[in-house]
């Protein structure tokens, strides 16, 4: 690709670029304003009454605040490890292996991707109520919805999304490099701990990155699965935002998009890592 | 055991070959099993129970029969308050797509067109926003928009009097496109970037116009990015339920909040049930017909 033709002329140039700029003003500027609110000693929000740290000391000593970010941060933990490992396992057998059914074993790992997440909020509803009463008639098991559940339908999501991360990085790896570990006499076992993993690590890392931002994230999913004591951060912040903003919810909001931007910056890295890119 | 690794020294004869076949078809279903299994469990039985419930019987206390199997909730689907809400969500989800699209398009042109470093830079910084937070992403509209926030402020200097934007549509497609606006650039971008541009060099040294040019190579061109994009934003818009809640103040209902209504608060789960099965259905629809267009950017 010479770079000749991909030179942009005149007007157009002119145009493209004010469009970037506008969008990335657009991206950012949001973010800006708010960041800069959290720090207003005003009772109001969206009025600048000069700088404090109120809010953020409020954040900190709020108990259901804190209660929610545990669970949070809990629920993120089991959900990652465990979407990791089983996407991880998905994604080299699809890439790596041909067997029976994997046509509809595919088509099952895109469909979390793509249905909206107030179907899969239905869907898992429904699943937790009625396996719930299930267990409690034919076993006489009693549970009830909570982290267990939360940790689930988050696992259920990430899965996916772990995969098709890991499955960008093995399908523009060169397999030679496995086939040559076989042939110097290395086992499965050894192929896949000194020549498979880590070439895909960055890959893993990535996918791991995204499962726990999806899993800190996630409002509407959780919200139909929590069930008392297992409020989660953002479930939390969703209630108080439909009563009303206030600069508390300001400061937690930073806080929020401040832990996403860090787990960008690393899963970008992690991308950059031993020079290969996966999207 | 059969798991250790043929003797290297084995002839490749056809038995050989045939056997090492069916051992790594074995393993290759047993490293998917986990998932597979996972999935089935908590995500293929649920979606088929969503679909059982759309058929039973809402019982007068709220609760919901398993028998008496009918179509009376999909029935219901056509009634003025449901074609309300759903040609609402249609609207605003076709206006957010369209302005996606316009923003998105000469963005990722200008993206996939600059030097590779400046790229990479800049496209972090859409990664930024494709990962943040969407709940506070939203909220950071709704302080910009509220009554004296700065928004108002801003237009109350410039004369052009208080912003009343907020809890009315206009801001509810406004938060839809900051949300998923990176939804449209990603695949759009992937999809300029592995253009063959010698096509479009081509194109205007045999005499056309920046714009035939445009018309007949480029956009075509890039059509795998401006479908799998669409999809991607016009799905989530569609059953979108954190923005009308937010930045709509859920008044002007649209279907994510109608089917959240029927479980939450409504107890009308086989309607619920429903409007679900439909949305999943389009959605099934829309990516089959993006998979048979041969798109494989999703």
């Amino acid at each position: 690709m010479s770079s000749t033709q991909k030179e942009l002329r005149g007007a157009s140039k002119w145009a493209l670029s004010a469009n970037a700029v506008l969008v990335y003003l657009f991206f950012y500027a949001p973010i800006a304003l708010l960041v800069l609110y959290s720090f207003s000693d005003d009772e109001l929000v969206g009025r600048w009454g000069g700088f404090t740290l109120d809010w953020y000391r409020a954040f900190g000593e709020n108990d259901e605040v804190q209660g929610a970010l545990g669970v949070s941060i809990r629920v993120a933990i089991i959900s990652t490890l465990i979407s990791v490992v089983l996407g991880t396992m998905s994604a080299l057998a699809l890439e790596r292996f041909r067997f029976r059914g994997q046509k509809i074993f595919d088509a099952l790992l895109y469909l979390p991707v793509i249905i909206p997440d107030v179907t899969m909020a239905v869907m898992m509803l429904l699943f937790f109520t009625q396996g719930i009463s299930l267990l409690d008639s034919i076993l006489g098991i009693q549970i009830s919805k909570g982290i267990a559940t939360v940790a689930l339908s988050h696992i259920a999501f990430s899965i996916s999304f772990v995969s098709i991360v890991v499955r960008a990085r093995l399908a523009g790896m060169n397999e030679k490099l496995e086939e040559a570990a076989q042939d110097l006499y290395a086992s499965k076992w050894q192929t896949f701990r000194h020549v498979t993993f880590p070439l895909i690590a960055p890959g893993v890392i990535g996918g791991a990155l995204l499962a726990l931002t999806l899993s800190l994230d996630d409002v509407v999913i959780t919200q139909f699965v929590a069930g008392p004591g297992s409020t989660t951060l953002p479930v939390y912040v969703f209630g108080l935002i439909r009563r009303g903003v206030s600069p508390l919810i300001n400061a937690v909001s930073v806080v929020m998009l401040a832990a996403s931007i860090l787990l960008v910056l690393l899963s970008s890295l992690a991308q950059r890592a031993r020079g290969g890119q996966a999207t | 055991m059969t798991t250790t690794s043929p003797a290297p020294s084995a002839l490749a004869t056809p038995e050989f070959e045939a056997a090492n076949e069916k051992q790594k078809r074995r393993r290759g279903f047993l490293l998917a099993l986990p998932a597979y299994v996972y999935l089935s469990l908590f995500f293929a039985i649920p979606l088929f129970i969503v679909v059982v419930y759309s058929f039973a019987t809402r019982t007068r206390s709220g609760g919901t029969a398993l028998e008496e199997w009918n179509l009376d909730s999909y029935r219901k689907l056509g009634e003025p308050i449901v074609t309300d809400i759903l040609l609402r969500s249609i609207t605003l989800a076709v206006i957010t797509t369209v302005i996606c699209l316009l923003l998105a398009y000469p963005f990722s042109y200008f993206l996939a067109t600059r030097k590779e470093t400046t790229r990479n830079i800049m496209l972090v910084f859409v990664m930024i926003p494709f990962w943040s937070n969407f709940l506070v992403r939203n909220y950071a509209w709704r302080v910009l928009l509220g009554n004296d926030g700065p928004v108002s402020q801003l237009t109350e200097t410039i004369g052009l009097g208080e912003t009343t934007v907020l809890f009315t549509p206009t801001a509810i497609v406004l938060g839809l496109v900051y949300g998923f606006l990176p939804f449209m650039i990603l695949p759009m971008y992937a999809a300029i970037e592995r253009m063959d541009w010698s096509l479009i060099e081509a194109s205007r040294d045999l005499g056309a116009t920046g714009f035939q040019t445009f018309k007949k190579v480029t956009f075509p061109l890039s059509m795998p990015g401006v479908i799998a994009g669409s999809i991607l934003v016009f799905i989530p818009s569609l059953g979108a339920y954190v923005t009308p809640q937010i930045l709509g103040g859920g008044k002007k209902t649209m279907l994510g909040s109608y089917i959240v209504t029927q479980f939450l608060t409504a107890r009308n789960w086989p309607v619920g049930a429903a409007v679900s099965t439909v949305l999943m259905f389009v959605m099934l629809m829309a990516t089959l017909i993006y998979f048979r267009k041969g798109g494989r950017t999703l």
